[in-house]
């Protein structure tokens, strides 16, 4: 943690517990601003621009989840595919029930949460790695068993239904617009998780489990509903994925790439912090575009990183970076005491 | 008749599982950790083999006594550096840096070789079997591999039960504080534990390539297999692990007979089923359980 | 003639932002028990555990035989002569007696203890020298864990908590040993809440309170007021309705 400041009281000669420092009034007016832009861009910037980031937003979406899970729960799951996967086949079979596709967006985060709860009585009998290897046999099992649905398209895969009447663009600009609103709803739903008492909760199981359970805290029950919320969110990724995509197949929904992903940007971006996933992606996309032509070089290198990063920086690159400058996007925990601005008291005075 | 062929094909390729589990199954047991790289070692022993059988002049089958101490070496230094140091901040970390050197590795080896599958020559070794019965085959290389991870397993609990670096590898597994205040440098310990790790995978890895084609993400599934037949088997037990990746490979097997789409999905069901009904395995001590 | 073994200058140890032990000083000699004495939370494990190696001290210097060990990893220690015998005996739960004896032999250095020797201090280890040692009673586990130590035959002996979870008997048979070890060469050093058996077996005592000392000497030339006093601190002593209690 960085140095607390020294206490200072209130007016009222208690001593003053805050949210966050001025860096964050200033986000929130940035954050306004590219909110606006981002809504606006596939009018704005080029069609593979558009595609780019609608691709950047999944990633987000996934990169938050886990990093839910594993920097603040504890749990380290390489088999968030799964709900990836079940997402996005929730999708597709709606939508061969006759529904529009995006509407079932949501129905297939539902469904994912539905799924992942009787899953996490199997899952959290065991601990650490074998946990870890567990949540894999629940991809690789999900993803056998949806290949031998036919009515699915088996293990070859199918397209998805209910598009044809969109024009190409008219697909591209509400699949942006839709992985959009779920990436938003995704990243300003976990901050004002972490910042609600779950959040707390959290928190106090990730710094000492054994304290947290003395204090009242039910472990278990907190971990199962991250687990649940982790399985929604990347089910609406997965639901968005699809959407985006001509050809549904499992090996691709399924893929270990997104798990591999998922730990990369949030390791190198820094566990535990909000802002950490968003900017493992921007790094992770940068690396990706510049090295396409070279095969999956940009995998090793962004691995190799990653790697590093575990071992000689933890706390990832936004976590080193809000140590040293002892600034916070995205406040999610307490200041207690004196904040660098000058404190403005009710009155006009300074 | 014809399942008793399936029991049989069950029990050679549960062999080979309990083989390329007993390495996983002793760095849990000794260092606390689940190296997530450990079905890639495998895949890159056999391209090794691959790699220098031309260069050594050796037939293909002999490759092993090669790599395996190369291996082992590997082994030692690799838990000597880096597996050290993220045991040295905690198991989280541990997890991370193994998953993100099997994903750089197998991703390394796509770019060296490709996807195309490979197999290490043992020439028309691989074609011999024997039919003690009309519908039972029984390969040669699959009962070589079979008896070889019997007798691995045999030479293993030899070593941990008698040696006196057998029983420090089992204090520290125990109780690390307690074995360094009885002298231990621990760090050792771990090495010689990932050493043989190692090399048991290692050797799996050949037979694996001796038996089968291979290619750069081979070692993912077989560590799921390697991961399931240990906690069937139950964690903490060599011979459980024998027992679990046989019965690991018979379930297969059956599913396989039913439709070869259901035979990694019949193991799967198998593990979830063991799971959910008696989670410590079959012989199992409770040390992974929550 | 005593020259001092093990000499400790300043130790400060802390525990995460606790203050376990701070600025503590003494020495031990040749061929001397020295027992350290507090309540818990006094600090006494954690400089025992500190001295084996296995925490570091914030500041300070720990010298054995002349030589800063501060640095050095805990089996190095054991190889000098140092060893611990730690609170909750701590054995190998999956080995047997004879096993956990084999493993604190394996780094022995040359001495008078072998395992042979062992089985005559304690008779009645023969004949269950094959047996797990989770189906010991605690008393004997306690033996087996003074053995295991024991074994490696060092120059200094740490025992920590020695009576903890043993009933009073059991307590005094083990305690009846400490001067034939001493007897062998071995210089001990004792850290216990049971006043009573510490001080008995002790040349010199040495008590901690709240990390600090509190009260050095020889057991002869200390009374019993004068102990509880150091053990508790002055207000808990005065509290405590006692004729002639000072102060």
């Amino acid at each position: 943690m960085s140095n607390p400041p020294s206490p200072a009281l209130d007016r009222n000669g208690l001593i003053a517990v805050r949210r966050s420092t001025h860096s964050a009034i200033y986000t929130l007016v940035g954050a306004l601003i590219l909110v606006v832009l981002l809504t606006a861009a596939p009018w704005i910037v080029p069609a593979e621009v558009a595609t780019t980031l609608m691709n950047f937003f999944i990633l987000v979406i996934m990169a938050t989840m886990w990093n839910l899970l594993a920097g603040y729960a504890g749990m380290v799951s390489i088999g968030q595919q799964a709900f990836v996967g079940l997402g996005a086949y929730a999708t597709l079979y709606l939508a061969l029930k006759g529904m529009n596709p995006f509407v079932t967006i949501p129905l297939a985060a539902v469904a994912c949460a539905v799924i992942a709860y009787p899953v996490t009585y199997l899952l959290f009998r065991l601990r650490g790695g074998y946990f870890s290897i567990a949540t894999w046999v629940i991809a690789d099992t999900a993803m056998l068993i949806i290949g031998t649905i036919a009515v699915l398209g088996g293990g070859t895969g199918r397209s998805m239904p209910g598009l044809q009447n969109l024009s190409p663009s008219q697909t591209a600009h509400y699949s942006y617009l839709a992985t959009w609103v779920v990436a938003l709803v995704v990243v300003t739903g976990t901050y004002y998780l972490l910042r609600s008492r779950l959040g707390l909760v959290l928190a106090s199981i990730r710094d000492n489990e054994v304290a947290a359970r003395s204090a009242g805290v039910h472990v278990r029950s907190a971990r199962r509903i991250v687990f649940i919320i982790a399985a929604a969110g990347c089910g609406a990724a997965g639901a968005v994925l699809a959407i985006s995509q001509p050809f549904i197949q499992p090996t691709n929904e399924f893929n270990m790439q997104w798990a591999a992903e998922m730990l990369f940007v949030s390791m190198i971006g820094g566990l535990g912090t909000i802002e950490g996933p968003i900017i493992g992606s921007i790094i992770f996309f940068i690396l990706q575009q510049t090295l396409q032509q070279e095969g999956v070089w940009y995998l090793i290198i962004f691995g190799t990183i990653a790697v590093a990063i575990a071992l000689w920086q933890p706390r990832g690159l936004w976590g080193a970076f809000r140590d040293r400058f002892h600034t916070e996007l995205l406040p999610v925990g307490y200041w207690v005491g004196e904040t660098k601005v000058k404190r403005k008291i009710r009155g006009g005075q300074t | 008749m014809i399942w008793l062929n399936v029991i049989v094909q069950g029990v050679l390729l549960g062999g080979f599982y309990a083989l390329f589990a007993c390495g996983l199954s002793l760095m849990f047991g000794v260092l606390k950790v689940i190296n997530l790289a450990h079905g890639d070692m495998a895949v890159v022993a056999a391209y090794v083999a691959v790699f220098l059988t031309p260069h050594l002049h050796i037939p293909g089958v002999w490759s092993f006594l090669v790599v395996v101490p190369l291996f082992g070496l590997i082994g030692y230094v690799v838990q000597r550096t880096l597996i050290q140091k993220s045991i040295d901040r905690d198991p989280f970390t541990t997890l991370l840096v193994t998953f993100g050197l099997s994903v750089v590795i197998e991703n390394l080896l796509l770019e060296a070789y490709t996807a195309n599958g490979q197999t290490v020559n043992i020439g028309s070794l691989i074609a011999k079997s024997w039919h003690p019965a009309s519908i039972i085959y029984i390969s040669y290389v699959s009962l070589a591999v079979l008896a070889a991870a019997v007798l691995v397993l045999v030479l293993l609990q030899l070593f941990l039960s008698y040696t006196g670096t057998g029983r420090l590898i089992r204090a520290v597994a125990d109780d690390r504080e307690a074995a360094q205040l009885s002298g231990a440098n621990y760090r050792h310990i771990f090495g010689i534990a990932a050493a043989i790790a190692f090399a048991t995978v290692a050797l799996a890895g050949i037979a694996y390539g001796m038996m089968t084609q291979f290619a750069p993400t081979s070692g993912g599934i077989n560590l799921l297999f390697a991961f399931e037949a240990v906690v069937i088997g139950g964690i903490g037990s060599l011979w459980g692990t024998l027992v679990g990746g046989v019965a690991l490979g018979v379930a297969q097997q059956f599913g396989a007979h039913l439709n070869p789409q259901y035979q990694v999905l019949a193991g799967n069901l198998l593990f979830l089923v063991v799971l959910a009904v008696r989670p410590q395995g079959l012989f199992g001590k409770k040390t992974a359980l929550s | 003639m005593s020259e001092s073994l093990l000499e400790v200058r300043g130790l400060t140890i802390h525990h995460g932002q606790l203050c376990a032990i701070d600025d503590v000083s003494f020495s031990l000699n040749q061929g001397e028990v020295l027992t350290m004495i507090g309540a818990n939370g006094a600090g006494k494990s954690t400089l025992l555990r500190t001295i084996a190696g296995l925490h570091h001290p914030t500041s300070g210097a720990i010298e054995f035989q002349g030589v800063d060990i501060v640095k050095m990893q805990p089996n190095r220690r054991v190889g000098l002569g140092i060893s611990l015998v730690p609170e909750g005996r701590r054995l190998f739960s999956s080995m047997t007696l004879e096993e956990n004896l084999q493993v604190g032999a394996f780094h022995a250095k040359k001495g008078p203890f072998s395992i042979e020797r062992i089985y005559e201090l304690f008779d009645w280890m023969p004949q269950r020298r094959k047996q797990h040692v989770w189906q010991l009673s605690g008393g004997e586990q306690q033996a087996v864990a003074i053995g295991r130590a024991l074994v490696a035959n060092p120059k200094v002996l740490l025992l920590d908590e020695l009576s903890l979870g043993l009933a009073p008997i059991i307590v005094e048979r083990i305690y009846a040993l400490v001067p034939e070890i001493v007897a062998h060469g071995v210089s001990i050093l004792i850290v216990e809440q049971d006043v009573a058996q510490g001080v008995t077996v002790a040349n010199r005592v040495h008590c901690l309170l709240e990390g600090r000392t509190s009260l050095t000497g020889v057991p002869a030339d200390l009374t019993s007021e004068q102990i509880d006093h150091a053990y508790f601190g002055a207000e808990l002593a005065k509290a405590t309705p006692q004729p002639g209690v000072g102060e």
